[in-house]
């Protein structure tokens, strides 16, 4: 199971990496998303990789899974998915505003630091 | 002391859900409750840096769980240092942007006491994973404050900024993970216990995720080769968020000094100093690159955000040592780099503002409204910058260079340090003598004196120098570094102490622990470890 688990984490981190070298922002973003995956799962399987333990105390427990890693997960998860959300909007903000979808400098932003509003 | 440790951290925030829900369309309303809370936070870290003048670290168990299992605050004379800084930053910049930035989008005041809110809890927490949750608080409200009255440049710059950070935090949670997986805690005074008990199979891992924090900090820190979201995203964000961002550089440079003396400090065992052989270098070519970019700039925002990335190479060069003279002369300099800073970003902007064109390029111009006040402050600004006598900014080079004398890197130092200084030099000048002096020349020679100062049409954003405002923030920034250099005494002895503190880690993690783990784990103790203080503690003192 912890080789079938680190390959795919392997590759989904792989996969985010590519993505989030590409550029334009919006396979920026779903490197991000693949990356923020992969960490997670990494997260989660730092507390052993276990079936069926219970996370709390209990009198015919004979092993016991970790619980901390779980709420680490959660936190991880909730900060990945409000930041997410955050590029999707900045993204689609920069679209509109220069009518384009790269991450660098663009001919319409130099012409806008010549002229700033 | 009991609860005092935690209320500049829950302070801000309730001020920010009060400016939120109460004040949301009465911009009055919300800087008086800003001003209020940032006063209110001050005063505070004015008594916590007293108690931690005169007491070891007091440890605060949120929740009162005990210290390796729930979340602790650590309030020591580093902590308590800090967060007085912040204040006396955030101070100046919320008057300054009383000025008028802060009615050109909504929220301004919230997100700036999120940012207080997510700063002084980085500086105060004692819990790895907690260090990361402070760290994402203070970047969403960057985050916000960074686009606060959008354009379409700040909103690119903006992208690349969340990018960069979202990837450094993804990297943050991979070496938690690891650290976890291995020793099982992340409770720093815990780590720093178990880190060098590793057994050596696993080394390998606990070095692994030694190294990715390390990256994660040099991120925030802008050393490079990770500095190059710094320069796009300063010189994009409006002047108040540019000269509070100045602090969140050192957040990172404080990290990088807070873990590396801690948990893989002298009792790391085999994986003792990590860092020093990754920073030092990085430092010195950071300080370098800052300087050319100095020479390079063709405005002026780039020129202070790129001295800003020579000052964090300096600061780095410092903590790099990781002995008490360097490190105590880092914590000196990091106090006035971030004044500097500070004050520099603010001055630029009402430059900026008062030339007739409006624009940050260093070209020539027609004459400055109020010339020679703010030629006056951006010649003070630049000394300070650039560490000329007889301003802190020298004080703080001096003893950097005296902390690295007797050290094997002293001629790398020397050399560095004191050739960049005459780069910085030259830069500066370059730019002030274009700013002010050939303005007036240019405008004589076009178009004769004949042309009256009030014809030419300036920016009217309602934030121009034309207010006092923003002179006395910019002002009151430069009277700081006045103070720091006029009691460089008194404030280079509490960093001494300090710096023997941090290095020693033993005050720190009795405070969290208690003396028991302390004496069971044998920290500190054995021949070993002990060979090893010998070997790096004294250093410094061998000359």
């Amino acid at each position: 199971m912890e080789m079938l688990v680190s390959s795919g984490i392997g590759l989904i981190a792989a996969c985010g990496v590519y993505l989030l070298l590409r550029g334009r922002t919006f396979p920026v973003i779903l490197g991000l998303t693949l990356l923020s995956h992969a960490v997670n799962l990494v997260l989660f399987s730092m507390g052993r990789l276990n079936v069926g333990l219970p996370p709390i105390i209990s009198k015919d427990a004979t092993g016991y899974a970790d619980p901390l890693p779980q709420a680490l997960v959660l936190t991880a998860i909730v900060i990945a998915f409000g930041m997410t959300a955050l590029a999707v909007v900045l993204a689609l903000r920069g679209y509109l505003e220069t009518g384009e979808d790269s991450i660098n400098a663009t001919r319409s932003e130099t012409a806008e630091q010549r002229d700033p509003s | 002391m009991t609860h005092w440790t935690i209320l500049p951290i829950v302070v801000p925030a309730l001020t920010a859900a009060l400016i939120v829900l109460l004040a949301r369309q009465d911009l009055v309303l919300q800087r008086f409750l800003s001003v209020l809370s940032a006063l209110a936070v001050f005063v505070i870290s004015v008594g916590l840096v007293v108690h931690a003048t005169g007491n070891p670290p007091y440890s605060y168990e949120l929740g009162n769980w005990p210290a390796p299992f729930g979340i602790v605050l650590v309030l020591d004379r580093l902590s308590a240092a800090m967060v007085l800084v912040t204040m006396l930053l955030v101070l100046a910049v919320l008057i300054y942007s009383f000025a008028g930035w802060d009615k050109r989008g909504r929220h301004f005041h919230a997100l700036f006491q999120f940012q207080i809110m997510g700063i002084n809890g980085a500086f105060l927490t004692g819990d790895l994973f907690n260090l990361f949750v402070f760290f994402e608080v203070l970047l969403i409200a960057s985050y916000g404050l960074m686009l606060h009255g959008s354009g379409a440049t700040r909103l690119k710059s903006g992208m690349q900024y969340v990018v960069v950070n979202l990837m450094g935090s993804s990297l943050f949670l991979v070496a938690m993970a690891l650290l976890y997986g291995v020793t099982g805690t992340l409770n720093m005074a815990d780590l720093a216990l178990r880190v060098g008990q590793v057994e050596s199979g696993n080394l390998a891992l606990v070095q692994v995720g030694a190294l990715l924090l390390l990256t994660v900090f040099a991120i925030k820190a802008a050393l490079v080769p990770l500095h190059f979201w710094l320069p796009a995203t300063y010189a994009a964000a409006a002047a108040p968020v540019a000269a509070l961002f100045a602090i969140m550089t050192k957040v990172g440079g404080y990290s990088i000094l807070r873990v590396y003396t801690l948990i893989f400090g002298e009792h790391a065992g085999d994986i003792a100093w990590i860092a020093q052989d990754w920073i030092m270098p990085a430092a010195l070519v950071t300080l370098v690159v800052g300087m050319f970019g100095v020479m390079a700039g063709r405005s002026l925002r780039d020129l202070i955000c790129f001295s800003v990335i020579g000052s964090m190479g300096t600061l780095m060069v410092a903590f790099a040592l990781f002995n008490e003279a360097a490190v105590s002369a880092g914590l000196y300099y990091m106090v006035h780099s971030t004044f500097i800073a500070g004050a520099l970003f603010l001055i630029a902007e009402m430059v900026i503002n008062g030339r007739s064109d409006g624009q940050d390029t260093l070209a020539f111009g027609l004459p400055l409204h109020r010339e020679a006040l703010l030629s006056g402050l951006f010649f003070l600004a630049a000394i300070g910058m650039v560490g000329m006598p007889p301003l802190s900014g020298f004080v703080g080079k001096l003893l950097i260079l005296d902390g690295a004398t007797g050290t094997p890197y002293v001629a790398w130092i020397w050399v560095v340090i004191l050739s960049t200084s005459l780069f910085n030099i030259i830069g500066f000048s370059r730019a002030g003598s274009i700013l002010f002096w050939k303005s007036q020349a240019e405008a004589a020679s076009q178009s004769g004196p004949s042309v009256p100062m009030e014809s030419v049409s300036r920016k009217d954003n309602g934030h121009g120098p034309e207010s006092g405002l923003g002179i006395s923030s910019a002002a009151f920034l430069l009277g700081l570094i006045g103070l720091l250099t006029a009691f460089s005494g008194p404030v280079s002895q509490y960093f001494d102490t300090t710096a023997a503190q941090l290095l020693d880690g033993r005050p720190y993690i009795e405070a969290v622990l208690g003396s028991d783990a302390l004496v069971e784990s044998g920290f500190g103790s054995s021949p070993e470890a002990d060979g090893m203080e010998d070997g790096l503690g004294e250093e410094g003192d061998m000359q």
